[in-house]
């Protein structure tokens, strides 16, 4: 369906190629996985797909890309729009109309279909993703997963043999996410189209992968197999196989259902160790803020419904819950980007709405979903300059906490070339620098890769040993069993649960880790309790 | 009667089309420009409201009339204000004064300061209350009729200008969201984010956003087929030129001929008729070269006629009356005295009313009452 015939791509400006002789064949009619880490070259690929690179980003194409026969040399996105359906990364920067339905009709508009076929396909397509409660619906209003679901439908009714979808899930919440990997397991299934897809939560959609394609990036070759064959010695992996090769399991199982198949040794071995788990008691200091009956208004909606928290200096507090339950608008609370309706909020000793310029941020920071956001100047030298010029610091200190966050970022880079990773530890750092007590992160692993996510929770976990409160918003399971102190589930702006990790998170089938779900019930929650419980054993 | 005719709540729920309630609005529009009643302003702008509360669609682009409704509220003040300072002193009920700023010769005509008159003070906001009215009613067609599905109506030959104009339209309220995400920002890094720097400031980021977004706006068009034409004769393309020009000439001719009077009769119309036959002509023959088709276009049935005419009528009748009856549309101001209510106006303004009553519901509720379901999905779309 698609072969890669020795294809290399470099852009311009750059000295070395993204991707070099990379020689590839993906059969028609099945669910193909990328990974790899951030800029190694994933989207590239995708995108060479259908032609957008090079024809829209330039740069040198060398050896020849075809889809179901035509050659993305001749034909630019326009011509294959009808073989090759992309989704981007975020759904609603592709949306060109304003409803559903129209969405949904837009790609066969272009391509000239007769009306009838037109409003068949709609309607098909309204049944297979599950949208037909949706149809009249402004794209604004949608949830997350489902803009991802109209996203999918949208290029579906050009009825293409190729889907090429650049993180589908990386911005939902778990049960969001399972929705639409099930509907592109049923066009996998039931229609044979062929899906190309890059995503880093491996532990979401590794079980449903027919292949993996690993981009190494940086001169490594990339490799091809199926998913049990690249698993065994990937550098990137989810939970579930990390705890396969620590237990030996042969084959390795890819998802949590193989898994609990063969655990039941392990939790044997392990039975002698529960009692070890629950003595891990932490000790916390002062109070850092408070919020008690706290009740936030946007428009006619409420999204705090009397929400009410008190943390404590060296606490690392996951705050959970499905799109839309108010998790922003607690940290943004907190930051007094929201004003009050109700209740109180104190930060440090004083109303965070109250609080302006250094005030506020030698109290609280807060690091926003997107990074980006928060950066401003040209270069990453420049940024730390002004930081410090800001802060009143001497000139240097917010490079050295960049250095000590994530070494080696050379001082020229613009911001927005840098990974994910990096974006987000120099945005880091610029918070750090007025030295708040409380720090906050919204959605902080949103498109890190795993060595991105581990560096992450130790930076987090040295913050809290510094004495600093931190306060997390996220989606990722993981890594609020890795991290956590302590859980707040939120849902329509009220808190449902609020304990130490292992009590909200274990049994939950939401919030619940792989590795708890493997190993239930003995409440362990990642691999690497596991491994230190195991250590003595062997 | 087919489905399509149908009126009212007893239509299946669709988009009346977009044209229509143009059509509608630039009549109620003609009206404003006829008369500075207070009386007759005010009730053409409470029943465009009404018209808009009742069918107004449940999508983002549809709460732009209360916007217009601030902004010709703004413009009143401003006309007020000016005329208060810039005086004039028509009229002789003084109600208070203003002292007087001596100017330089060279502006001897105009004053600023003095006594400020009830008369001088009425005019202004009759006059302000006319540009308020033209705004409301543009505002009820911005509510009202979608700027995709007006879009869908343009001819396949200007589809492409068509798009440029409303992907611009839909950056505004983008650029909004963008001004106050960078003023977050600010704030998260302990700068200021208010006042004149904190904006200068936040020009460049908001502009690079912008930017980005219209580059991922473009792949995802051309990903999704925009733009695939089908090869042309090259004979039809010099033709589809030859006839735009030609077009083009002719209406300037005689545009310029209507307006400078040197033939004010038959021989501009001519040209004027001349050029818009080529220009329709080229544009159907540039047209074949896009292979373009429509998904359920918005039909034009009874509904859309009678939105029209419940425009144009009124329009009509303003125009009629304006022409024999000029005074009992001016809202009087010398001397002094309560605006009237003219039976014969009113009564057209309320036929302006009828697509409140006419027109099928818009898909997915609209704003008309339909139970607890509708509620549940608004907070939804807020959450």
């Amino acid at each position: 369906m698609i072969t890669f015939d020795d294809v290399s791509i470099t852009y311009s400006g750059a000295a070395e190629p993204v991707l070099a002789n990379v020689n590839l064949t993906i059969p028609e009619g099945e669910l193909v996985l990328v990974v790899g880490r951030t800029g190694s070259g994933k989207s590239t690929l995708l995108k060479c797909v259908n032609g957008l690179v090079p024809h829209f980003t330039g740069g040198t194409l060398r050896g020849r890309v075809t889809v179901a026969g035509r050659d993305t040399r001749t034909h630019p996105p326009r011509e294959l729009a009808d073989v090759v359906g992309i989704v981007p990364q975020d759904p609603m920067s592709g949306f060109v109309t304003d409803v559903v339905e129209d969405e949904l009709a837009y790609g066969m508009e272009s391509l000239g279909l007769a009306p009838d076929v037109m409003r068949r396909r709609v309607e098909e397509t309204l049944d297979l993703l599950g949208l037909a409660h949706l149809r009249n619906r402004a794209l604004l209003s949608l949830s997350g997963g489902e803009r991802q679901r109209v996203a999918i439908g949208a290029v579906l009714t050009t009825h293409p043999s190729v889907l090429v979808l650049d993180e589908p899930t990386s911005a939902l919440d778990p049960g969001a996410a399972e929705e639409v990997l099930a509907a592109l397991q049923r066009l996998v299934h039931d229609l044979g189209v062929t899906v190309l897809l890059a995503e880093h939560r491996l532990e979401r959609v590794v079980q449903y992968a027919d292949r993996v394609i690993v981009v190494g990036g940086a001169g490594e070759p990339i490799r091809m197999g199926t998913p049990d064959e690249i698993m065994i010695d990937a550098p990137v992996a989810p939970p579930v196989v990390e705890l396969g090769r620590l237990a030996g399991w042969d084959p390795l199982p890819l998802s949590v259902r193989d898994a609990r198949r063969c655990a039941t040794p392990l939790r044997e071995r392990l039975e002698p160790f529960v009692a070890s788990i629950s003595g891990e008691l932490n000790v916390y200091g002062d109070q850092a803020f408070s919020m008690s009956d706290a009740i936030v208004r946007h428009g006619h909606t409420l999204a705090l419904r009397g929400v009410s928290i008190t943390a404590h200096a060296g606490e690392i507090v996951a705050v959970m819950g499905r799109n839309g339950a108010g998790k922003s608008t607690l940290l943004g609370t907190l930051v007094g980007l929201h004003g009050l309706n109700g209740g109180t909020a104190i930060v440090g000793n004083a109303a965070p709405a109250s609080l302006r310029g250094r005030d506020l941020v030698t109290r609280v920071g807060l690091v926003p979903q997107d990074p980006t956001h928060l950066l401003v100047a040209d270069s990453v030298h420049d940024e730390c300059i002004a930081t410090d010029r800001d802060c009143g610091l001497p000139v240097g200190t917010t490079r050295q906490t960049l250095d000590s966050l994530a070494p080696g970022i050379a001082d020229d880079m613009h911001p927005r070339d840098l990974s994910e990773g990096q974006r987000l530890a120099l945005a880091l750092a610029i918070v750090l620098a007025a030295d708040p007590p409380i720090v906050l992160l919204d959605e902080p692993t949103r498109g890190l890769d795993y060595p991105a996510k581990q560096q992450l929770v130790s930076i987090l976990q040295s913050l809290a040993h510094e004495g600093r409160c931190v306060l997390l918003a996220t989606h990722d399971v993981e890594l609020a069993a890795d991290v956590a102190t302590r859980v707040i589930v939120l849902a329509d702006g009220e808190i449902v649960a609020d304990g130490p990790a292992p009590d909200v998170v274990i049994g939950s089938p939401m919030f619940a880790p792989q590795v708890s779900k493997v190993l239930s019930p003995q409440p362990w929650l990642t691999v690497a309790q596991v491994a230190r419980a195991l250590e003595p054993a062997s | 009667m087919t489905a399509e005719h149908a009126l009212g709540s007893q239509a299946i729920p669709r988009w009346t089309h977009p044209v229509a309630w143009w059509a509608w609005a630039l009549g109620l529009v003609a009206c404003v420009s006829r008369t500075t009643n207070p009386i007759l302003l005010g009730l053409i702008v409470a029943v465009a409201g009404w018209v808009v509360a009742r069918r107004k669609p449940d999508a983002p682009w549809a709460n732009s009339f209360s916007l217009f409704l601030r902004l010709g509220f703004i413009v009143m003040a401003i006309r007020v204000v000016v005329a208060m300072i810039l005086g004039g002193g028509i009229g002789d009920h003084v109600l208070f004064t203003l002292p007087r700023i001596q100017l330089p010769d060279w502006v001897a005509g105009i004053t600023i300061g003095g006594p400020v008159t009830a008369e001088a003070l009425l005019t202004a906001l009759y006059e302000g209350a006319v540009i308020a009215a033209i705004l409301a009613c543009i505002g009820a067609a911005n509510s009202l009729a979608s700027p995709a599905r007006l879009l869908a109506t343009v001819p396949a030959a200007l589809y492409e200008v068509g798009v440029s104009i409303v992907v611009a339209l839909s950056f505004a309220p983008q650029l909004v969201a963008d001004v106050s995400r960078v003023r977050t920002a600010r704030r998260l890094r302990g700068r200021p984010d208010r006042g004149a720097r904190a904006l200068a400031g936040s020009a460049i980021p908001v502009f690079e956003g912008a930017l980005e977004r219209a580059v991922d706006l473009a792949a995802a068009m051309d990903s999704r087929g925009y733009g695939r034409t089908r090869p042309m004769k090259q004979r039809d393309e010099f033709v589809a030129r030859a006839l735009v020009v030609i077009s083009l000439i002719a209406l300037s001719i005689g545009v310029y001929a209507l307006v400078d009077g040197v033939d004010g009769g038959w021989g501009s119309w001519l040209f004027i008729v001349l050029g818009l036959i080529c220009a329709i002509v080229g544009l159907r023959i540039a047209g074949r070269r896009s292979i373009r088709t429509r998904y359920r276009p918005d039909p034009w049935a009874l509904p859309e006629w009678i939105v029209t005419l419940s425009g144009w009528i009124p329009a009509v009748i303003f125009v009629a009356v304006a022409l024999n009856d000029p005074v009992s549309l001016a809202g009087q101001t010398s001397p002094l005295q309560w605006p009237s209510l003219p039976v014969i106006p009113t009564i057209a303004i309320l036929v302006a009313a009828l697509p409140g009553m006419v027109t099928p519901l818009p898909p997915g509720g609209g704003s008309a009452p339909t139970g607890p379901a509708s509620d549940i999905r608004r907070q939804e779309v807020r959450s």
